[in-house]
């Protein structure tokens, strides 16, 4: 029963956050002065226009009105229209998703990677050079603006690996032949190891120090003691007993950085020219475009949220000694 | 975040009700520990360099114009930007704005995160449970997007970022100072003084105020770190005050001048490693001053245990640490 309280607790809690993220999100965006229309920037639209614009968005009933209007269309999944382009806001939403969730997936994957090993180098050699490497590496490149770690790997690196600097894909692939599957896949991941590989450097440093710790922690343990005494090797016994029992708190920690990854995210994607959630975010920041800017900000709130819940439910059922 | 221990009143930690800070006591661990001191001296330099700036660079560092993205000569120390400003005296300057927006936003953030942490580890009960919850939402909800979105509207002037950066970063502050509150108010002196008469405000502000200060202290020097660091996401987006430089706002220039085509590295580099060193030293100090003070880090300095199979003539010195601080019970986690 203990299972079914903890699920219902923490599924409870995520939609607590949920309802206060959408009423933050309403909140935040009706108490602007003025409304949504008159922030428009658009010097041909004419006043029955904005007044039409105004009517369609329900902006002339109360606000508590409006907060029912915007909770009901929400539970449709009606995000409204595009300020600018007219389209409804979850069509603009969607290409930028399917290109922001995997390059955000391999940066938080070279996170994990730099952070394990650098952690578990850092514990293992507990004290000496290659611990303070690890940490100092790891602490500098956490204090590191992403966008500027951005713009320092486009000047100095990106032209050394020959790895394009901006864009999604080849412009010019697939004018002159029919390019394949595999073509195709290895033009994207060559526009996404840039910009992922700078949201790794720049979030690595955290899971270095958690890593690190929780090592320390699992190899002072008995059972370490007993593999060792059982003659296994340095290497079974770091990587096999002591990294598999000190990952546990890794789940929560990329959970728990996700909020930071995206919002590095934003950036970043701004410098490479990365057409994701990020770049679409400064564009709506750009033209006032609300609704958009609104309905991003939902999504990765809410993306945050869910993830959060996922690991404190995997968490739980990975470790049985979690209770609350 | 696992529940805090409240009970164990400790008999030796209960000194006087102290009415003056213990400065020693913040002060003592980074004086001991050389990265903090080397993280200090270089806080300090530019601290200093911030107060002083206008005698250093005068009014408006872009008075003076040279060619556009000169490199590092004699008379451009570190060369120009792209709008022929000198990059030092650009530099200077926006350590004024940056260190201006972490120190005054770290201090709203932990004037509002003090008091939620003080009120609701005081009072426990319903305000505990309410501020809390409210807390825990505001922790899951991502802080680096809500910032971007409130700055694009409302920000546009320094003191709006300040505010903006404030009123986000208490959430940690409240949950760190609300467990250190609820040890305070079950201690001996404290139950004492409550059995005396006094009165709620006065146990707080006499009592429990000046033991949880320190680590407020702590604390702040960290939230000067993340708002230092956010400010440069609010200005590379172009939401910055468009008349203060920033470190973030050179950043931005040097992106939006096309320093990267130019290939001017000396308006790239200089303004993010300003940025990587105040962080940097406020991260560490602040680290220093809360390991030393927060028991429940201390508990976890001290279960760490060596891992090389230690020879006898070894064993004395199991603990690292052998320090300071009684052990605590680890609490079951």
């Amino acid at each position: 029963m203990r299972n079914a309280d903890y699920v219902v607790k923490r599924v409870l809690f995520a939609v607590g956050t949920v309802f206060v993220a959408v009423t933050l999100n309403f909140v935040l965006f009706r108490s602007l002065s003025g409304d949504a229309v008159s922030a428009l920037r658009c010097r041909g639209c004419s006043l029955d226009f904005k007044n039409y614009q105004r009517k369609t968005l329900g902006l002339d009933k109360s606000k508590w009105e409006q907060y029912k209007i915007y909770l009901g269309d929400l539970a449709q999944g009606d995000m409204g229209r595009s300020l600018r382009t007219e389209e409804p806001v979850r069509s603009v939403l969607w290409e930028p998703i399917k290109n922001t969730v995997p390059m955000v997936a391999l940066g938080t994957f070279f996170a994990i990677v730099f952070g394990v090993v650098t952690g578990v180098i850092a514990a293992w050699r507990r004290g000496t050079a290659a611990d303070k490497g690890a940490l100092w590496g790891g602490l500098s490149f956490y204090s590191m603006p992403p966008q500027w770690l951005g713009l320092v790997i486009v000047l100095f690196i990106a032209g050394w690996l020959g790895l394009p600097t901006s864009g999604v894909k080849d412009p010019t692939l697939g004018i002159l032949s029919d390019p394949g599957f595999i073509e195709v896949f290895v033009d994207r991941i060559e526009h996404m190891i840039l910009p992922a590989l700078t949201l790794g450097l720049v979030v690595f440093g955290e899971y270095t120090l958690i890593v690190r710790s929780a090592m320390l922690e699992t190899l002072g343990e008995d059972y370490i003691l007993t593999s060792r005494a059982k003659g296994l090797s340095n290497w079974a016994t770091v990587w096999k007993h002591g990294l598999r029992n000190a990952m546990l708190p890794i789940i929560t920690l990329v959970a728990l950085s996700l909020g930071f990854i995206i919002g590095g995210a934003i950036t970043v994607e701004y410098v490479f020219s990365y057409p994701g959630i990020g770049l679409l975010i400064v564009e709506a920041i750009d033209q006032r475009d609300y609704p958009v800017l609104q309905a991003a900000f939902l999504l990765l709130t809410l993306s945050v949220i869910v993830f959060n819940l996922l690991a404190d439910l995997l968490y739980f059922r990975l470790d049985p000694r979690v209770q609350e | 975040m696992s529940p805090v221990q409240t009970g164990a009143p400790h008999a030796e930690e209960a000194p006087s009700p102290t009415r003056s800070l213990k400065w020693r006591a913040i002060a003592a661990p980074v004086l001991r520990n050389k990265s903090a001191l080397v993280a200090v001296a270089i806080l300090a330099v530019f601290v200093f360099l911030a107060i002083f700036s206008t005698l250093i660079v005068g009014d408006d560092p872009k008075a003076k114009v040279g060619p556009v993205f000169a490199p590092p000569n004699k008379e451009w120390p570190l060369g120009t930007d792209g709008g022929g400003a000198n990059m030092l005296d650009l530099l200077i300057a926006g350590a004024r704005i940056s260190l201006l927006i972490g120190f005054c936003a770290g201090a709203i953030s932990a004037l509002i995160g003090g008091t939620i942490g003080i009120l609701s580890g005081f009072f426990g009960g319903r305000t505990d449970t309410a501020l809390m919850r409210l807390t825990d939402y505001f922790l899951v909800i991502p802080d680096v997007p809500l910032i971007i979105v409130i700055a694009a509207l409302f920000g546009r002037s320094t003191w709006n970022i300040i505010v903006i950066i404030g009123i986000i970063y208490w959430t940690f502050t409240a949950r760190l100072i609300r467990a250190q509150t609820k040890s305070v108010r079950e201690r001996v002196y404290v139950q004492r003084a409550r059995a005396l008469g006094a009165r709620n405000s006065r146990l707080i502000l006499r009592h429990v105020l000046p033991q949880v200060t320190p680590l407020l202290i702590a604390n702040t020097v960290l939230l000067i770190a993340y708002a230092i660091f956010v400010e440069t996401f609010i200005s590379f987006l172009g939401l910055g005050d468009p008349t203060a430089i920033s470190w973030g706002r050179l950043i931005q220039n040097a992106f939006t001048d096309d320093a990267i085509i130019n290939e001017a590295w000396w308006a790239v580099i200089p303004p993010g490693v300003c940025v990587m060193l105040v962080v940097l030293a406020c991260t560490i100090i602040g680290q220093t001053m809360e390991d030393a003070l927060n028991p429940r880090l201390r508990t976890g300095h001290l279960s760490v245990r060596r891992f090389r199979v230690l020879r006898p003539s070894e064993r004395p010195t199991m603990q690292p640490q052998p320090p300071q601080s009684q052990p605590q019970p680890q609490q079951p986690s």
